[in-house]
């Protein structure tokens, strides 16, 4: 009783001096009851289970630490895919700097457009994913984020949107403490790819909630950005339909502090989902904490989830997964696969894995492995054997670990996009 | 060619002697077979010489052309000219095959300033190679080794020896797990290389590999020394009365 007390004076010393956002009737009534449930849940603390290999001080104190910028003339990831650009300058959409918010079989809205009326489609989602995403398991920081994020986009997909959109986050100067809140809607049928990059702020508060109707197709690739000191917590909340496919991944290298939270329902029978990410840290160049926390849900017949985790740790960076699979009694025929494996290149970094399954099912097929090891050091000999020099062996053996993730990958163009970042900072990090 | 004198090496993380003192002088464009009972020495005197941690040399050394091997990191060695054929060839997912053997055969032209291969000139002279050893082309798309049979992993280590053009050769155990068909070509593939100039040190435990490879020298080595030497006839008589009698002999 004490711990939740304290949690909840918490909430008070984070959000006694913010009022909420001014908008419409639906946007309001959202965001009282999130702040409602925030404030009867309370902020995370240290001692809940669920952030127990991730301190979220950083994330749930008032005031944001400062983060530097990261100097770099390198041209930004996914610029040679031919993309719709929305550009977040500091967390803040810039519709000057961005690209026309007009494609076939989408219509693109800012969230603060949409919040502003009385009635609008977004309504039924925003928050309401985020509110069913809560049960078992409590993520206070989602709802801080609906009850107070004015930022973000609503995406409404109703065929095959000819290009991705792009969510490109920049920084332009340091204090930022952002908070960025999406709803992406895919009707019956349609089939969209979502793309986003970039650090955002000094640290940024992100939701993406996303609704794939029946038959539904949804591809979702995001870089986190390099900035050494950032700090980051993201949540993606999905609700599958029948013979709905989603597939997310993650590329996070450099940063303070990650943590990435996934929660995916299959509704309707025969869907597919697919979460993975490649995670590369050096603590050499600062601290490094990236995690991972995925809960999917499977309640419907036959349908198939994977998650693919792949984290390189040096120099005493720490990486964390804590991946569920949750059968209802009536998912017959689930097929769940999960995957986590860190390679430490040295005795300083650690992988903490917390692999889950909790099956009320009969008939389902469900697997998990989570590895954590050092370079196979037969394999380093034979490279080197064959005149190839130490360093560049390792540098091999790395980008070939990270690889299975990466294989996740639907579309070869992003795919390559993705590996050329990662040839980069392994060359970077070459010791 | 290559000089080995008194080598003498034992494990590094415990107390075990495995190489009691190992003479052997190797000449330009000479072959010689090593035989010898299991847990001679046989694999463990070719992985000291290429470079392999987890062994500690306690005394002598080896030289191939007057430069100290011991003293170089695995890659040095190999672009000094020393290749190794594995016993077990390692699979290594996720690294093609072809980029592999580029990424090598480049390597070791950047470490002896030799201007490194362009990606047309590298492509053709793979095809060429590997169709004279029957590796087609999708072996070389997919990962180092992964899935390959026993005879295709045997093969792929050739390949990666006609590649890198060494001087020195070592074939440790290189018809292990072939068939009658997989070591004819294997052979073919060795004896290509054969120019008077490359030397060769063939590892086997059976006269039929020589039979192919033809020795100019045969060394019995047992219990970490060369106990023995002589001509071909040696390894027929090893063939035929085992290493009871050589055994013997010595002691």
């Amino acid at each position: 009783m004490k711990a939740l007390t304290a949690k909840i004076q918490a909430v008070e010393a984070r959000v006694s001096d913010v009022d909420l956002p001014a908008g419409g009737k639906w946007v309001t009534e959202a965001r009282k009851s999130a702040m409602a449930r925030l404030r009867a849940m309370g902020l995370p603390a240290r001692r809940d289970e669920y952030w127990k290999f991730t301190r979220p001080e950083e994330l749930t104190k008032a005031d944001a630490t400062e983060a530097a910028l990261l100097e770099t003339d390198e041209k930004p990831v996914f610029c040679d895919i031919d993309r719709l650009r929305l550009v977040f300058v500091d967390g803040v959409l810039d519709t000057d700097i961005s690209d026309a918010m007009a494609m076939d079989h989408i219509e693109i809205e800012p969230l603060a457009e949409a919040a502003a009326k009385d009635i609008h489609w977004v309504k039924d989602l925003y928050g309401a994913l985020e509110t069913s995403g809560q049960t078992p398991v409590e993520r206070p920081l989602a709802a801080l984020n609906t009850a107070l994020a004015v930022q973000g986009v609503v995406l409404r997909v109703t065929g095959k949107v000819p290009r991705p959109v792009c969510l490109h986050y920049v920084r332009d100067k340091i204090g930022a403490d952002a908070m960025v809140h999406h709803v992406v809607k895919v009707e019956d049928g349609a089939d969209f790819t979502l793309l986003e990059n970039g650090p955002a702020a000094d640290r940024i508060n992100k939701v993406l909630e996303v609704d794939v109707a029946d038959g539904g197709a949804f591809h979702h690739i995001r870089t986190q950005g390099r900035d050494h000191e950032r700090r980051a917590v993201s949540h993606i909340f999905a609700r599958l339909g029948k013979e709905s496919s989603f597939k997310s991944f993650t590329l996070t290298v450099n940063g303070a502090l990650t943590r990435n939270e996934c929660v995916i329902e299959m509704l309707g029978d025969d869907a597919h989902a697919t979460i993975s990410g490649a995670c590369a840290g050096d603590g050499a160049s600062g601290p490094f904490h990236q995690d991972d926390t995925v809960f999917i849900t499977h309640d419907a017949v036959n349908c198939e989830s994977r998650q693919v985790f792949k984290k390189v740790l040096r120099n005493g960076a720490t990486g964390v997964f804590q991946g569920k699979i949750l059968v209802k009694a009536d998912a017959q025929k689930t097929d769940g696969y999960q995957i986590s494996q860190g390679l430490l290149l040295d005795e300083n970094s650690q992988f903490l894995a917390k692999p889950e399954l909790e099956i009320y099912a009969d008939d389902v097929a469900c697997s998990h492995g989570s590895t954590v090891g050092a370079i196979d050091e037969t394999a380093l000999f034979y490279l080197t054997s064959r005149g190839i020099p130490h360093n560049q062996a390792q540098d091999m053996l790395v980008l070939a670990f990270l690889a299975q993730a990466l294989e996740e990958i639907e579309s070869v163009d992003i795919r390559e996009d993705i590996l050329n970042r990662l040839e980069a900072w392994v060359e970077r990090h070459r010791r | 060619m290559l000089s080995i004198k008194n080598l003498q090496v034992k494990l590094e993380d415990e107390d075990k002697q495995i190489l009691k003192g190992v003479d052997l002088e190797i000449g330009p464009g000479e072959v010689h077979a090593i035989m010898g009972p299991n847990g001679s020495g046989k694999s463990t005197m070719s992985y000291v010489l290429s470079g392999k941690g987890g062994y500690e040399v306690t005394a002598g050394e080896a030289t191939l052309d007057g430069m100290d091997l011991l003293d170089m990191e695995p890659d040095a060695r190999a672009a000094a000219g020393l290749f190794l054929a594995f016993q077990y060839p390692v699979e290594i997912p996720g690294v093609g095959n072809m980029t592999f053997l580029r990424t090598a055969v480049n390597s070791q032209r950047k470490a002896r300033g030799e201007e490194e291969l362009s990606a047309a000139d590298f492509l053709k002279l793979v095809r060429a190679k590997a169709k004279s050893l029957k590796i087609d082309a999708e072996m070389l798309k997919r990962p180092v080794n992964v899935g390959f049979s026993g005879g295709e992993k045997k093969r792929n280590e050739i390949l990666q020896m006609a590649m890198l053009e060494p001087k020195m050769c070592i074939l440790d155990e290189t018809d292990s797990g072939l068939d009658v068909d997989a070591m004819k070509l294997v052979s073919e593939g060795v004896n290509a290389l054969r120019d008077g100039k490359r030397s060769f040190l063939v590892i086997t435990h059976y006269q039929r590999l020589l039979d192919h490879i033809k020795p100019d020298v045969v060394h019995i080595m047992a219990n970490g020394r060369m106990i023995k030497s002589g001509g071909p006839e040696l390894a027929l008589e090893v063939e035929h009365n085992g290493y009871a009698d050589i055994l013997a002999e010595v002691v």
